[in-house]
């Protein structure tokens, strides 16, 4: 009875990053109750959000797709699309953050500084910036794996780390759409 | 790896090679060993239990050490002590501790032994050694997640080391590290570079203790052996999993709130800081609060003293059963009681801010659910007592740590019920009182699951044996030591004597405890000295210790004890055992033990 069990088990690596998922996930909601707590209280400052923001969301979400098609190529083993749809991951993922970057100097610009009173200001430098953080390890991931599809002495047909890689970018993807509309929301 | 430096590599295996093995190398795994990457980088699940156990003991002495010395000046208030000046220098001019530097005395004592000690040492060590070798895996799900696990510790420990001999001293804001005290350099010397690299080193732990969790957890679920279902585990196994669950979800809020204390000290934000002056300045932020860092603190903080508890929780049900030849007693209750502890540890922080100014409807809320930990806690006494209950029992030094754990349990966990009440708390808050209730049930406590696992797992680490003298001699005096240090406290704090003071003499009505304050320093220095001893024991056995002879020492029906004397990377020479029953099947049908691995008889009887 156990015996059949065993085989149909999920792959380990999958299942820590599902947990880690969860842990990233408690620590957005950590941040996001506080903001919520601290919007209620006095001296408050709301902040206007850039447009750049919905460009971004707009880019986040395309890249969700190119990776979603790149996982679908490498399982029917059409290798150079797969190629090209990491790599046009990696370059809409790389636009992601640069944009989250000029969206903070546009913030800047106007007026929204670390120094000073408290303020939604504050909170979305940090919550967005850590989620920035979190794309550019996803980043670093699809370059490691892009690499290595043209090193190594004999090619991997393993489907779990392209799946892991896709899992994860989901993540990213559906948390900044979250904390998009958290913002947008609340704020 | 280049051939010079690989040969170097290989000089250094011949000569630091310390307990070199003939028997135990599996045949799974034929990868070339060095001397680095057996000892140093390794990716052995055992390897790294020893790592994070032996860096444990130097962060226990290194945080037990700084107690005894500011218990010195506690107990002996006018005295002055040149080796006070010995250890700390310009902090204690003339033998006598400086006050600023009590404090930073006492947070590192908190922070070292809770989370260095009893969170890293402790689930850190045995996680590692016993959830791969219980549940039958021959690794961990991802073994260089693992190794990185312990050398983010090590980098914490770099850091938080490093803290220590800066001038201006160590993060002295409490091991709590409330602000605004935390958050403003101008506040106290502590609070300058000390308390960023305190931060730093905290963030680099729970990088650490997540790593490993998500680790602990992933193998529990996915890498059990043929046969062994969730309710084939040891409890320890529980315990550990249920400890994992928590680190996982209670330390990255802490990271938040370290990460927001983090901007508050260094780019002027305001999360925490609001109207506050300093020499006669105000400073321009505003609309923080310091309440908020509460909150996000003791989401993590409670839940912390859980993980603190349950691996030694686990671990003793294991050692009483084993040495009590009998089954342990209500399996199913202790794995439901050890999940209602999980449950109500996220829902429970806020009685440690009764007196914070929250509202009284809200602490009242606080009060019900702590009190209902009460049940779980009682039921886990009552399963560890019915359990050695017309046992056979065999008191090995492990055996007499695990009841040992027990009694401190029930003592400080009775106080737990004064103190979950907010009427009680608010008068008894910061006293001698809490200091008291915590350290029984949680610090001495959990430190005795601890020195019980290492007794028991000893043989499995080392193939010999810990001195059994020694370990009786540890045993009794750390037990006497621990009532005789921390008993007298509660008539302290109910008194009314606050914690975190260095001298009470002008305060006269506290002037009654000075023979009890000199006695409680007497004794913690004697089981300091005995502690040292089972250091020398610990260090001592593993060279020269009795040599196990049996692959299964204590007649013991789980698992781990299957595995060669000196088990190799990948624990089992052959296939891994299928598991066929739960491992407390001690004295059955008039058998003294049947090991998990052996299947169900014809005539068995159930259990």
């Amino acid at each position: 009875m156990v015996s059949t069990q065993q085989r149909n088990k999920i792959h380990p690596h999958k299942f820590t990053l599902w947990i880690a998922i969860g842990s990233i996930i408690m620590m957005f909601a950590g941040l996001t109750s506080a903001y919520i707590v601290k919007s209620g209280q006095a001296g408050w400052h709301e902040v206007k959000t850039p447009m750049l923001f919905w460009y971004s969301t707009a880019l986040l979400l395309t890249s969700s797709i190119t990776i979603q098609a790149a996982l679908r190529s490498f399982k029917h083993r059409s290798m150079a699309t797969f190629r090209a749809l990491l790599l046009a991951t990696l370059v809409l993922g790389l636009a992601f953050v640069v944009i989250q970057y000029k969206g903070f100097l546009w913030l800047w610009d106007r007026g929204v500084h670390f120094e000073g009173s408290s303020g939604a200001g504050q909170f979305l430098y940090i919550i967005f910036g850590l989620h920035a953080l979190h794309v550019l390890g996803g980043l670093v991931a699809l370059v490691s794996l892009f690499i290595r599809q043209y090193i190594g002495r004999f090619r991997s047909y393993n489907v779990t780390p392209i799946e892991i890689m896709s899992t994860y970018w989901h993540f990213v993807d559906v948390l900044w759409i979250y904390l998009f509309v958290f913002f947008i929301w609340i704020g | 790896m280049n051939n010079e430096s690989q040969s170097h590599v290989q000089e250094g295996a011949v000569t630091h090679d310390v307990h070199h093995n003939g028997n135990g190398h599996d045949g799974h795994h034929h990868h070339k060993e060095t001397f680095i990457t057996k000892y140093i980088f390794s990716q052995d699940h055992k390897t790294i239990a020893k790592q994070f156990l032996i860096t444990g003991m130097i962060w226990a002495i290194i945080g037990a050490l700084f107690s005894v010395l500011f218990r010195l000046q506690l107990g002996f208030p006018d005295e002055s002590f040149p080796i006070l000046e010995t250890f700390f220098g310009k902090w204690a001019k003339g033998g006598r501790i400086a006050p600023e530097f009590y404090y930073a005395l006492i947070t590192m004592h908190g922070t070292i032994l809770v989370f260095f000690v009893l969170t890293a040492g402790l689930s850190g060590t045995f996680a590692n050694l016993l959830i791969p070798l219980q549940v039958g895996a021959r690794d961990m799900a991802s073994p260089f997640m693992n190794m990185l696990s312990y050398w983010f510790f090590f980098l914490a420990s770099v850091v938080m080391m490093s803290s220590l001999f800066v001038s201006t001293g160590p993060a002295s804001g409490g091991w709590t590290m409330y602000p605004p005290l935390s958050a403003l350099g101008q506040a106290n010397l502590g609070s300058r570079i000390g308390t960023d690299l305190w931060i730093t080193s905290m963030a680099l732990f729970v990088v650490s203790s997540l790593l490993g969790g998500l680790n602990y957890v992933a193998t529990i679920l996915n890498m059990r052996t043929k046969g062994m279902s969730m309710t084939r585990m040891p409890l320890t196994i529980w315990g550990l999993f249920f400890t994992a669950i928590l680190g996982i979800l209670s330390f990255p809020v802490l990271l938040s709130g370290f990460i927001l204390l983090l901007f508050d000290r260094n780019l002027g934000t305001s999360f925490y800081l609001s109207d506050i002056y300093t020499a006669g300045q105000a400073l321009p932020n505003e609309g923080g609060s310091p309440i908020l860092y509460q909150h996000l603190f003791w989401f993590l903080g409670h839940p912390e003293v859980y993980i603190i508890i349950l691996p030694a929780m686990g671990m003793v049900s294991e050692i009483m059963s084993v040495n009590s030849r009998k089954p342990i007693f209500g399996y199913m209750a202790m794995v439901g009681s050890l999940f209602a502890i999980c449950v109500l540890a996220f829902l429970v922080w806020a009685h440690h801010m009764f007196v914070s100014g929250m509202n009284p409807f809200m602490g009242s809320v606080f009060v019900l659910l702590t009190l209902l930990i009460a049940i779980p806690s009682a039921i886990k006494v009552f399963n560890w007592i019915t359990t050695i209950w017309r046992g056979n029992i065999r008191f090995t030094p492990a055996m007499l740590f695990s009841i040992g754990f027990v009694s401190l349990f029930i003592s400080g966990g009775l106080t737990g019920i004064w103190l979950g009440n907010s009427t009680i708390d608010i008068h008894v808050h910061d006293t001698y009182f809490v200091i008291a209730h915590f350290h029984i049930v949680m610090g001495v406590s959990a430190f005795f699951g601890m020195f019980a696992g290492v007794y028991h797992w000893f043989p499995k680490m080392f193939g010999r044996y810990l001195n059994n003298t020694l370990g009786y001699i540890h045993f009794w005096v750390t037990l006497a030591g621990a009532y005789l240090i921390f008993w007298p406290m509660h008539y302290m704090g109910l008194a009314g004597v606050p914690r975190r003071y260095l001298d009470f003499s002008i305060w006269k009505s506290f002037n009654q405890f000075n023979s009890l304050n000199q006695m409680i320093s007497v004794v913690t220095i004697i089981v300091f000295a005995v502690n040292l001893m089972f250091v020398f024991n610990f260090f001592y056995s593993m060279f020269k210790g009795r040599k196990l002879r049996t692959q299964n020492p204590w007649n013991s029906a789980s698992l781990e004890w299957t595995t060669p004397i000196h088990p190799g990377h990948g624990n089992w020479a052959g296939e891994i055992p299928e598991v066929h029953r739960w491992p407390y099947d001690y004295g059955k049908d008039g058998r003294d033990f049947i090991p998990q691995t052996e299947p169900i008889g014809a005539n068995e009887s159930k259990h």
